[in-house]
């Protein structure tokens, strides 16, 4: 089990002055799997995640990223752009983040900036219109189409980002990071906002994303969806790992059920019921 | 209506980041129209009070020393009243305007026949600028004035465009731009005085030398964001005219650099000797030869600015100064090394600079500290302001109007400032987001829809 690991989390701890927000947190990810982390508000889920995705720099531990090809990544020595464009994790974040301004279409050709920086020579082949910088646009804005038609947004492809619904805004954003092609994809609160329908539309894509071959990490708080596509739960609150293990195990383990009712009733009882 | 777009504006600044707000449906507008009648004239009267209590001590009383020193004052009430009254059916003109011609994004009471008049008017008048600029020497010829300055006005649109690259496009606040424009005319100026080199020779190195200190520049300021950035760049500014005054062995100091040599026809002089070029031509020679000469040679660098504006926005490179001006996070997020993007923005910009500066240098033949001064910086800024934010037409519009509507008020003395100034509000109000403010997809599937600023953002540096 332990032998196809992607995400290897180690003795992961982060402190703000005084906070410790993540304490010793140690924790595995499967490769071609859905590896969800949960926890009541201000648990620190965030925190990993960022810490993850470069955006923090943990105060010690490490974290360590393994590719299908055995290239193996230190991610902590890493910093912001270079976890993406060396490491291959992609994410999401909680609260949208598009580029409101440019079209959807354009929003997956930012994401595919590294590649084609790469076919435009440096831009200096692209200015003078090499045909090989041109061939590789064409396969960027097929790249970007195939997606698009994946989420159903191929008819508002030309539309502002900021235009679209919100539903219709996380898809457009999951796609954008997958335009990176990660070997990671990390998504903080995918369903967050979206209506059942939604939900329901949003696991099946994940599921076509895990199958394609994309590991998956992600933080949410719709039990229905991280019960039906997780296939490993770590379970976080005040900053450490309460429970780890199978859906229905998670589920069943009491130190869980008593974090989410200290914290908070409804989500308990969010939990309990989507089991039955 | 007013009150109305108000409201919209409102619901869409409170609402929670990422939620969709709903915009109500337009109204018909007559109702919108009958509902503003009160509006406009509670809006009229409080100007109108405003009016006279910061005009009452201003105008109404006209204080003087007297001969033996004694305050001599008396009231001029009429004046006052005028004023009120000015103010008045004044904002009660600019409201109707406003609503005629309201920003973009709001609905506007223009019958459809209109807007699509106005559409095809859009589209025409960028070819149709470019023909008659092309055609000035030609119409204008005899017009020494009128030449001058289409040369000035051009220098301005490529200052604007070179601008354009990091203010518009990389959302990056420069107020420093004229220390680039500073580097390219006194490396042209040094260059060629010191070593002789050829104007198309040292071109290309003001250039790559304004790109340099541009980098420089970049290196220290790219943790910096917004307000913090434009302060950086400001103090920037001023140090390279400083320095420029101050390192009298290298640049002269506050004399200037004088005698520069003028721009060769690709190595064959505009002068009137034997080997100059109308003599080579076998026409008459004649002072104005050159000063064609240098507008076409400005002509060519700010269409090359352009065209490479142009190219670059579409390329990758472009992307990501746009997508690093509508979120830095996300970026970073993507794997795109926001350092370098930064870098290049500043880089390119300053080049373009440094262009217009080795042009100005040969213009002039004479350069001195005094005309990098943060006023140009500020003047090319608000022409990329004024433009719409990444527009290029709009740009070139903008240095028309602001180049080319200060000289034409040049009758008025010392109106000229105010009438200048209240021109700028003025088309702040009705064009909050520039002249042109919408901007062009980069690329698209099947349709190149325009995008209202509205949702562009405008960088935090």
């Amino acid at each position: 089990m332990s032998g196809d690991t992607i995400l290897n989390v180690k003795d992961l701890t982060m402190r703000f002055g005084g906070v410790v927000a993540v304490n010793d947190l140690s924790f595995l990810a499967e490769r071609h799997k859905i590896t969800a982390l949960i926890g009541p508000n201000g648990a620190g889920k965030t925190t990993v995640f960022n810490c993850i995705t470069g955006f923090y720099k943990p105060t010690s531990g490490a974290m360590r990223l393994t590719h299908g090809d055995g290239r193996i990544i230190q991610l902590e020595r890493l910093n912001d752009f270079r976890i993406s464009k060396q490491a291959k994790v992609a994410r999401t974040f909680q609260n949208i983040r598009l580029f409101p301004g440019m079209t959807a279409l354009e929003n997956l050709m930012v994401a595919q900036h590294n590649a084609l920086m790469l076919a435009s020579g440096l831009t200096f082949l692209g200015l003078i219109g090499a045909p090989s910088y041109r061939a590789a646009e064409k396969h960027a804005i097929d790249q970007a189409k195939q997606w698009l038609d994946r989420i159903g947004l191929l008819e508002r492809a030309d539309e502002a980002a900021g235009n679209l619904a919100y539903g219709d805004q996380r898809r457009l954003e999951i796609a954008r990071a997958m335009c990176t092609e990660p070997a990671l994809l990390c998504l903080d609160e995918p369903a967050a906002g979206l209506n059942a329908r939604e939900s329901a539309g949003l696991s099946e894509l994940l599921l076509s994303i895990r199958s394609e071959g994309t590991s998956i990490l992600l933080i949410e708080h719709d039990m229905s969806v991280v019960m039906e596509i997780s296939d490993h739960i770590v379970v976080m609150d005040y900053g450490v790992k309460i429970a780890e293990g199978a859906p229905q195990a998670v589920r069943d383990d009491p130190k869980v059920v008593a974090a989410y009712l200290g914290a908070d009733e409804e989500e308990a009882i969010a939990v309990m019921e989507s089991g039955t | 209506m007013g009150e109305r777009s108000k409201t919209e504006a409102n619901v869409k600044s409170t609402a929670p980041a990422g939620t969709r707000v709903t915009v109500p449906a337009p109204d018909l507008p007559q109702a919108s129209r009958s509902a503003g009648i009160a509006f406009i004239f509670k809006k009229a009267v409080i100007s109108a009070l405003v009016a006279l209590v910061l005009f009452s001590l201003m105008i109404g009383i006209r204080t003087e020393a007297g001969p033996t020193g004694q305050l001599i004052y008396w009231t001029r009430f009429d004046d006052l009243a005028t004023i009120v009254a000015v103010v008045f059916g004044g904002s009660i003109v600019v409201e109707l305007l406003r609503q005629w011609w309201g920003p973009i994004g709001t609905v506007r009471v223009v019958p459809p026949s209109v807007q699509s008049a106005l559409g095809l008017a859009r589209r025409a008048i960028a070819p149709l600028l470019l023909i008659f600029t092309f055609l000035v020497p030609v119409i204008f010829y005899d017009q020494r004035y009128i030449l001058d300055l289409g040369i000035l006005v051009l220098t301005y649109v490529m200052l604007g465009w070179g601008l354009n690259v990091v203010v518009g496009l990389a959302g990056l606040l420069d107020l420093g731009y004229v220390a680039f424009y500073a580097v390219g005319a006194y490396s042209y100026a040094l260059l060629s005085t010191n070593f002789g080199l050829s104007f198309w020779v040292c071109l290309p190195l003001a250039g790559i030398l304004a790109a340099f200190w541009g980098v420089l520049l970049g290196f220290p300021v790219l943790r910096l964001r917004g307000d913090y950035l434009a302060i950086v760049t400001l103090a920037f500014g001023e140090i390279i005219r400083l320095v420029i005054i101050n390192w009298q062995s290298l640049t002269g100091g506050p004399n200037g650099v004088p005698s520069i040599p003028r721009p060769s026809f690709f190595g064959i002089p505009l002068t009137p000797g034997e080997d100059g070029l109308a003599a080579r031509l076998g026409i008459e020679f004649s002072p104005t030869h050159r000063i064609v000469f240098l507008f076409y040679l400005i002509l060519a660098l700010a269409l090359l600015t352009n065209w490479v504006t142009i190219r670059l926005r579409r390329l990758p490179i472009g992307r990501a100064w746009e997508a690093l001006r509508e979120d830095e996070v996300a970026c970073r997020a993507l794997g795109i090394n926001t350092t370098t993007t930064k870098l290049t923005a500043f880089a390119t910009g300053a080049m373009f600079g440094g262009f217009a500066g080795a042009f100005f240098a040969t213009r002039q033949g004479f350069i001195s500290p005094e005309s990098f001064t943060f006023q140009e910086s500020a003047l090319v800024l608000a022409i990329v302001v004024l433009g719409g934010m990444g527009s290029q037409l709009g740009v070139a519009l903008a240095a028309l109007t602001l180049i080319g509507g200060f000289e034409l008020f040049r009758g008025f003395d010392q109106y000229r400032m105010l009438v200048f100034g209240m021109a700028m509000v003025l088309l702040m109000i009705w064009r909050p987001r520039g002249l042109i403010g919408h901007r062009a997809p980069t690329v698209f599937l099947r349709q190149s829809k325009a995008i209202s600023s509205e949702l562009a953002r405008e960088g935090r540096g």
